[in-house]
């Protein structure tokens, strides 16, 4: 079967097959199948352990899947890492942020391995967008878990990737900071981005996605587009799924 | 052009953060200098046993307070999942290894200066007796192992007892790098001339080479889950 998308030529920006990752015994993941289209912004629900994050950190390539196929842009993406790092944006549950250097000069850093153009400049101009523009000059180690995460929010900004990936990315947020990432989500979306969010906050999750999966013991057990579904059928579906401790079931199509 | 700036700004990267807090170096320095100071109680200054024992002891000194400051670099690196950070930057996996086996062999370096400064003081030696053999093996002898140390440290980083995974998994693999660079050291610090070392200079030189090489190509495997 190919992973193209059937309705047009475009290639899936993430196409997904029979993923399957194991920790020993232990089944991480069980044939996931999942397409995302170009522009499409996916949140991903699920209780804790259902394998959301080992997800998340295949499709970036940190972690290598046990078996399955996974195409990114159409190619294979243990031959094109480079260039999908080139375009990704992540947020993950660590900062990726060194405490004894400054939120300017950890900025900086991360600018030149991206080959971001006028790396200073666009420093300033994320730091000024996240708030933190009077922090420039401070340590991380001195920085707050919400400063600390705005800070990582402005490192996943830097390039302006076309493809995000956000796990928890609320985490430790004060409410103008959320309210702050919020917007740059949906700024994100009207510009076509592709975005894979994580979240366990249902009202924002659903608000900022296009599809909904919620994944149930390293499997997809509900899918659906978020036109016509509600928060309150989707809180339905979901304590439903996580109560019964479903198996895959109802799997709509998106 | 831009490989070279991305190393540039991996080696800077961990120059800067030491050197503002001088937290690795200080505690490499101190290590090695109290090797120095204890074994000096022990031998005469001048004998013959001092002679003999001094580059076993020097090299001593500069290996174990390498392994310490060759675990710390690396756990800087995975205490907010910088590693990651690093890993999903479109950075090619031999450079960030490249990157850190730099910063590693400065820091090595400049432990090495003082130390071998005391040394020559404590044990009797002439500083500057054939000091420009002894850059030369220091140099190549820490550059190799850096080399292996910042392969190593990556793998040991995530094992339960890293602190100790990383001396067992180094010193066996070191093995030619400290044998030719005691042997080397003490024929420079005898006063003999570069036809006496070259020997061990090339054993140097031939494992650096072969072990960057492939600490470069396996440095991927290494990072990956």
């Amino acid at each position: 079967m190919s992973l193209a998308s059937p309705a047009t030529n475009i290639a899936p920006a993430i196409a997904v097959k029979n993923l399957v990752k194991t920790f020993g015994a232990f089944y991480a993941l069980r044939n996931i199948s999942l397409q995302i289209a170009p522009g499409e912004s996916v949140t991903i629900f699920g209780p804790n352990g259902a394998g959301k994050t080992t997800f998340l950190r295949i499709l970036a390539a940190i972690s290598r899947p046990s078996s399955g196929e996974i195409l990114i842009d159409g190619q294979p993406l243990r031959d094109a890492t480079l260039a999908h790092h080139r375009r990704l944006g992540v947020i993950g549950h660590q900062s990726f942020l060194y405490d004894d250097l400054t939120a300017a000069e950890n900025l900086l850093f991360y600018a030149k391995l991206y080959d971001v153009p006028n790396a200073s400049q666009r420093v300033q101009e994320v730091l000024s967008e996240v708030g933190l523009r009077e922090r420039a000059p401070d340590r991380v180690r001195a920085f707050s878990r919400g400063m600390q995460q705005r800070l990582s929010i402005a490192r996943a900004m830097l390039h302006q990737p076309s493809l995000l990936f956000l796990d928890e990315p609320y985490t430790g947020l004060d409410q103008h900071a959320a309210s702050m990432l919020t917007s740059w989500l949906r700024q994100l979306r009207s510009e076509q981005r592709t975005i894979l969010l994580i979240t366990h906050d249902l009202e924002q999750g659903l608000a900022l996605a296009d599809r909904i999966v919620i994944f149930l013991r390293g499997q997809v057990a509900w899918e659906k587009s978020t036109r016509g579904l509600d928060q309150a059928i989707l809180r339905q579906v979901y304590f439903d799924l996580v109560a019964g401790g479903a198996a895959p079931m109802n799997r709509s199509a998106p | 052009m831009s490989h070279w700036r991305k190393l540039v700004a991996l080696v800077w990267k961990d120059l800067l953060a030491e050197f503002r807090t001088k937290e690795m170096l200080s505690s490499m320095l101190m290590f090695a200098l109290i090797v120095v100071v204890v074994f000096n109680f022990t031998f005469e200054p001048g004998s013959r046993s001092t002679r003999e024992a001094g580059p076993g002891i020097l090299w001593v000194a500069f290996t174990f307070a390498g392994v310490l400051g060759l675990y710390r670099s690396m756990v800087h690196e995975v205490e907010r999942g910088c590693l990651q950070g690093l890993i999903l930057a479109p950075v090619e996996y031999g450079l960030i290894f490249l990157g850190k086996a730099v910063g590693n062999a400065i820091f090595i370096f400049l432990i090495e200066l003082p130390t071998f400064l005391l040394f020559s003081i404590f044990f009797n030696f002439d500083f500057w007796q054939g000091l420009d053999k002894l850059a030369v093996i220091f140099f190549l002898g820490t550059i190799g192992f850096a080399a292996v140390g910042t392969l190593l440290s990556a793998i040991s980083v995530n094992t339960r007892t890293r602190e100790i995974m990383l001396p067992i998994l180094l010193f066996p693999i070191e093995v030619p790098v400290i044998l030719s660079a005691v042997n080397a050291t003490a024929s420079a610090l005898a006063g003999k001339g570069w036809s006496e070392i070259t020997g061990w200079l090339k054993i140097l030189a031939g494992f650096d080479l072969i072990f960057l090489l492939v600490c470069f190509v396996t440095f991927e495997y290494v990072l990956e889950e």
